[in-house]
């Protein structure tokens, strides 16, 4: 009996860890890596849930480029060698584009990519 | 009577060329130029890439910029000047590709039966080198001149690549409208629109606003640019801005499509989209008349 208890009680103790660890986990932001050299973007389309927060930790292979969301009323420069952050939580559902808006070269034009929110 | 004369022949022209498209330089009829001026007329070219290649956009990519040429030469009445808006000539990465294009877009305008040229840099001109080469070719990317009572101010936001004006700049800007009186006649010219056209395809200005700003005390303003290969009209409280087609390839209208590209040749409909204005300044009036043309694919060039 004493057996059944114990077992009953380390049973709960997981069940309750495990509730506590998912809704802690809603809770942190996910973060997204994006790497961008001429010219292109990798990768160069993400997925995000819509009222997670999210960190877009952008870095550049080469020189320095733009990350322009209009949409989602994102931008941001991205020097080469080190990391730039961008700090948001999506609020509304479907595709954006972002792309480059700091000129760099001959691809420049179609240098983008795009963000899906779902919920 | 010379300006009647001057404005039935450019009429006369424009009616050969294509629509007729007025615009407003003064918001009140009681408005007067700040001092004696006279009608003249000046030519916008835009965006003619040179180095472009693309047989789907435009199998005519050597042409297109010469046929333009002859055609302004063979205008019935010259022009008092002409002003390019940028983007003369595609952007490369090689330094000396950039200048040998720079040196042949300068060869087939110095074609160009015109007293005054006035140029200006675009993106591609200008973005990658903080407009270095630019200017060993065409001078300083921004400036003033006046021209029979109006106050000419080709503004750069290009150079920074950012697509920005500057700080810089923009007190130069203001210290240059310091000098204006209110009711003065006032004509922008740049590359990028300085109001939000459509930022989702980076047709706009970052600081912009901070120009328009400055300019909204002035009753006479109107702003000329180039950028988005296209006509369009648009005010900003009584301000007018007017993009020109592009001489190498057509853009779809903003949001129009899924993405920014160019709208692909049609056999059947050959330069469409492609071409320059005429703008006449009407100085009784106190407004701009514009003339759009067409290229000629009969053009022997």
């Amino acid at each position: 009996m004493k057996k059944f208890f114990e077992t009953c009680f380390v049973l709960t103790l997981c069940f309750g860890y495990s509730i506590w660890s998912t809704a802690l986990g809603s809770n942190e932001a996910s973060v997204i890596k994006i790497s961008a050299k001429k010219f292109e973007y990798t990768p160069k389309q993400i997925t995000l849930k819509k009222g997670v927060p999210c960190v877009i930790q952008l870095t550049s292979e080469d020189r320095t480029h733009g990350f322009s969301a209009p949409a989602l009323n994102l931008r941001a420069d991205i020097a080469p060698g080190k990391t730039t952050e961008i700090k948001f939580t999506p609020d509304k559902t479907g595709d954006y584009n972002f792309f480059c808006d700091v000129f760099c070269g001959s691809g420049h034009e179609d240098m983008e990519g795009k963000i899906t929110v779902v919920d | 009577m010379e300006n009647e004369m001057d404005r039935r022949e450019f009429l006369k022209l424009a009616g050969v060329g294509g629509v007729v498209f007025l615009s407003g330089l003064s918001g009140s009829p009681a408005l007067s130029l700040a001092g004696p001026t006279k009608d003249f007329f000046f030519v916008q070219l835009s965006d003619s890439h040179w180095g472009f290649e693309g047989a789907k956009v435009n199998p005519d990519a050597k042409g297109t910029l010469l046929k333009a040429v002859k055609e302004v030469n063979s205008l019935k009445q010259k022009p008092d000047f002409i002003v390019f808006t940028g983007d003369l000539t595609q952007t490369t990465d090689d330094v000396n590709v950039r200048k040998a294009r720079m040196k042949e877009f300068k060869q087939i305008v110095g074609e160009l039966d015109a007293k005054v040229i006035r140029y200006m840099p675009g993106e591609h001109d200008a973005s990658l080198d903080n407009g270095e080469t630019y200017k060993e070719f065409f001078g300083e990317t921004h400036y003033t001149f006046d021209h029979k009572g109006v106050h000419f101010i080709a503004i750069d936001n290009v150079s920074d690549s950012t697509g920005s004006i500057g700080e810089a700049q923009l007190e130069w800007l203001k210290q240059d409208l310091s000098k204006r009186t209110h009711d003065e006649n006032i004509v922008v010219l740049t590359h990028r629109p300085l109001f939000d056209l459509y930022p989702q395809w980076d047709w706009a200005t970052k600081d912009g606003a901070k120009a328009i700003d400055m300019l909204m005390p002035f009753s006479n303003v109107t702003v000329f640019y180039g950028h988005v290969h296209q006509e369009n009209h648009h005010m900003t409280g009584h301000i007018a801005h007017h993009s020109a087609n592009s001489l190498m390839l057509p853009m779809p209208v903003a949001g129009s499509m899924p993405k920014r590209q160019p709208i692909l040749w049609n056999n059947a409909e050959p330069y469409k989209g492609l071409g320059f204005r005429n703008v006449l300044s009407k100085s009784k009036k106190d407004e701009f008349e514009l003339s759009e043309y067409g290229i000629n694919a009969e053009a022997r060039v």
